[in-house]
């Protein structure tokens, strides 16, 4: 399940740039790979034409959705929506590599503290927990839990990378925590794998196949080469492999693991959970909190079965093990539950003065005029329930943050109908 | 996905995107008229104006059955533009005229549907998605841009339908960082426009009298982001953050069972 980028040269070219690579300076070699000035075109009269990226983007947006769509349509697809996630990252002697700037672990450490945030913001109800592997053994630097800020201070607290790497230590520690999790959440494992071997004191066959008992679905994102150990891993319990190939790369792969992936109907019971949805204490009250064991003026929530005091959610109550959330968390999720359809592209071939188009001669979301250079009508995209057109830039903003098309939602629909349609 | 207002050219340059409550199934019946409550929301659409020459407002009309851009601020040139027919000021003739056509044309599409007698609600997810698209824009447009924030005069009740949509668009506007501020003059309390404020920091008030209006809209909601920091506002008492059900219109109170694993619909 690798999934690596072609190069634009091809592979053989590569090999001789790599020689004569040595001999030219530090500046030359950010160049050896990036041929941007291939890219200008010039028009009819010579004059350099500029370059269009947004059409680029937005083919690229439109390919993913598309791939996206594809893979769901027809099916019903469950989601696990409260995810127990553990991320592995490697801080052996391969981690302080300089071929991602300044260095390999940074680099992780930057993008995943991004991703840990991104995540929370997506999954409101599920926990993380961080393990490193350093000198050949696994340490956990964080156990499972729901804020972001004790995850990201643990990870920015020491990053050092010495001594080798071992894969199996790290499952064996992963799959140890992830056994005391309750039956109806996701076990999911994240490992950001920037060595090229794996030193290992047993089998680590045996392991893999523990884990796939376990329902543990590994996941590896490689920053060095493809090996065929990670691939036999994530193969064997259903997850995906993929190698980044430079920076922008690495946070677009790790950043696809945010979203709840498609669930396995066996792996998580389906059970009834008992919820709590706390008040907010009164502004002057004093209670002292079951989180920090001090007294607390005024903001917090109350457990509504044992009244005890939380100071933020989401969280376990401390007292008598209620998962206390509000609203707001769960509502986060919902637009995984009800997506939007993708929009449909609106061939350019017609012209401005078609009657078709009358309905719209600029974005119905944000006004913009829809008509490119010289009035002839620029690419803008319709969405089929409400009919009504859209630029590009709305088209990514409603799919990726807002989920809600501002069309569909403008008409006043009987309520027995509209969650029919949905 | 998410971009950082930078620094503008003043801190205090403000974009204000209103949304304006015409549903008529509302307003119907108020001892308030709606051309009274528009005289005060026009005087306050002035002051803001006033407070900075390079203050853009631009206003959505929420609709029983549809909604729409009324004015922006940024396109009508100053001029001579007369509006003889009413007796307000010249720089709103365009606003007055294209919310004309508006309400004709929203009651229009409210008799061609039999509408709920229980709940009459506007559709006020609609003109949200509405202003965020437009808000998204602005910041596309470059690093000098107003800051922009929401004012929503609502007096409709919430409808359940669109709890969804209106959960996604706060969320979307917290992250964006738009405050979200509301002015609620309707009859009951609203749990969604209490929910928008608190979740985006912004200012949520209930005015009890609506002759007053201006001065709550004017000491409240005319402040721009900056000023807010130097100004005692009304702060957020009681949140109502009982979850609504999604699927009818109960609110559960207190612990309740939610079913961990939700199936996707197939796609229609």
């Amino acid at each position: 399940m690798s999934n690596q980028r072609k190069r634009p040269n091809g592979e053989r070219e590569e090999d001789d740039e790599e020689d004569d690579a040595e001999g030219i300076g530090q500046w030359e070699r950010a160049y050896v790979d990036d041929r941007s000035w291939e890219a200008l075109q010039e028009d009819e009269s010579g004059l350099l034409r500029p370059i269009d990226t947004s059409a680029i983007y937005h083919a690229q947006y439109r390919r993913r959705l598309r791939m996206l769509s594809a893979a769901a349509a027809g099916t019903r697809i469950q989601k696990g929506l409260i995810r127990y996630l553990y991320i592995v990252i490697d801080f052996s002697r391969a981690a302080a590599e300089t071929d991602f700037r300044p260095s390999r672990m940074a680099i992780m450490a930057k993008h995943v503290e991004a991703f840990i945030r991104e995540f929370f913001d997506q999954n409101p109800l599920s926990q993380i927990g961080l393990v490193s592997i350093k000198n050949g053994i696994a340490h956990t630097l964080t156990d499972l839990g729901g804020s972001p800020e004790s995850h990201i201070q643990a990870l920015m607290g020491k990053l050092e990378a010495a001594g080798d790497s071992s894969l199996q230590n790290a499952l064996e520690l992963v799959h140890e925590h992830l056994n005391q999790i309750p039956s109806y959440g996701h076990r999911e494992v994240l490992i950001l794998y920037s060595a090229l071997s794996t030193s290992d004191p047993g089998d680590i066959m045996e392991t893999i196949q523990k884990c796939k008992k376990s329902r543990l679905r590994c996941s590896v994102i490689g920053l060095s080469a493809e090996m065929f150990i990670c691939k036999h891993l994530c193969q064997e319990t259903g997850g995906l492999y993929s190698v980044a190939v430079d920076e922008v790369h690495l946070k677009d792969l790790l950043l696809e693991h945010a979203p709840p992936p498609p669930a396995i109907a066996e792996f998580a019971i389906s059970n009834l959970i008992k919820m709590g949805f706390p008040q907010r204490a009164a502004e002057g009250s004093m209670a002292i909190c079951s989180c920090h064991k001090e007294v607390k003026i005024g903001a917090g929530y109350t457990c509504p079965r044992c009244k005890a005091r939380v100071c933020e959610l989401p969280t376990e109550c401390t007292i008598c093990g209620l998962t206390l959330v509000s609203s707001p968390h769960l509502a986060r999720s919902y637009h995984h539950l009800f997506p939007i359809a993708p929009f449909d592209e609106v061939p350019t071939l017609t012209s401005a003065n078609d009657p078709r188009r009358k309905l719209g001669k600029s974005c119905f979301g944000c006004q913009q005029s829809l008509l490119g250079a010289g009035n002839k009508p620029g690419p803008c995209v319709t969405c089929r329930k409400c009919k009504h057109y859209f630029c590009l830039d709305c088209d990514i903003y409603i799919h990726e943050s807002l989920h809600n098309c501002p069309g569909c939602e403008s008409i006043h629909r009987p309520k027995s109908v509209s969650l029919m349609e949905e | 996905m998410a971009t950082v207002a930078s620094k503008l050219y003043s801190d205090d340059v403000s974009l204000l995107v209103l949304l304006l409550d015409t549903n008529p199934l509302f307003w119907s019946n108020r001892s308030t008229t709606f051309s009274q409550f528009l005289s005060h929301v026009l005087a306050f659409l002035n002051a803001v104006l006033g407070l900075n020459q390079l203050n853009r407002v631009v206003v959505i009309a929420t609709g029983y059955c549809s909604c729409d851009y009324i004015y922006d601020s940024s396109l009508t040139l100053s001029g001579n533009s007369e509006s003889g027919r009413t007796g307000m000021p010249a720089l709103f003739g365009s606003l007055l005229e294209k919310l004309e056509d508006f309400i004709d044309k929203d009651e229009e599409l409210i008799k061609e549907q039999e509408h709920d007698e229980r709940i009459a609600s506007s559709l006020l997810s609609g003109s949200l998605s509405m202003a965020l698209c437009y808000i998204q824009r602005i910041f596309r447009s470059g690093h000098l841009h107003p800051q922009p924030r929401i004012l929503c005069l609502q007096g409709s009740p919430d409808g359940p339908e669109q709890y969804v949509a209106v959960m996604n668009s706060i969320f979307s506007a917290q992250r964006l960082m738009v405050p979200i501020d509301s002015c609620y003059i309707g009859t009951q309390n609203s749990a969604f426009l209490q929910q928008a404020s608190y979740i985006t920091g912004g200012v949520h008030h209930a005015p009890k009298q609506l002759d007053g209006l201006f001065q709550f809209l004017t000491t409240i909601f005319a402040t721009d982001l900056h000023t807010r920091s130097f100004v005692q506002l009304p702060k957020p008492v009681g949140v109502d953050f009982r979850a609504s059900s999604v699927f009818g219109q109960s609110k559960l109170d207190g612990a309740s069972t939610v079913s961990d694993k939700k199936r996707k619909a197939p796609d229609s």
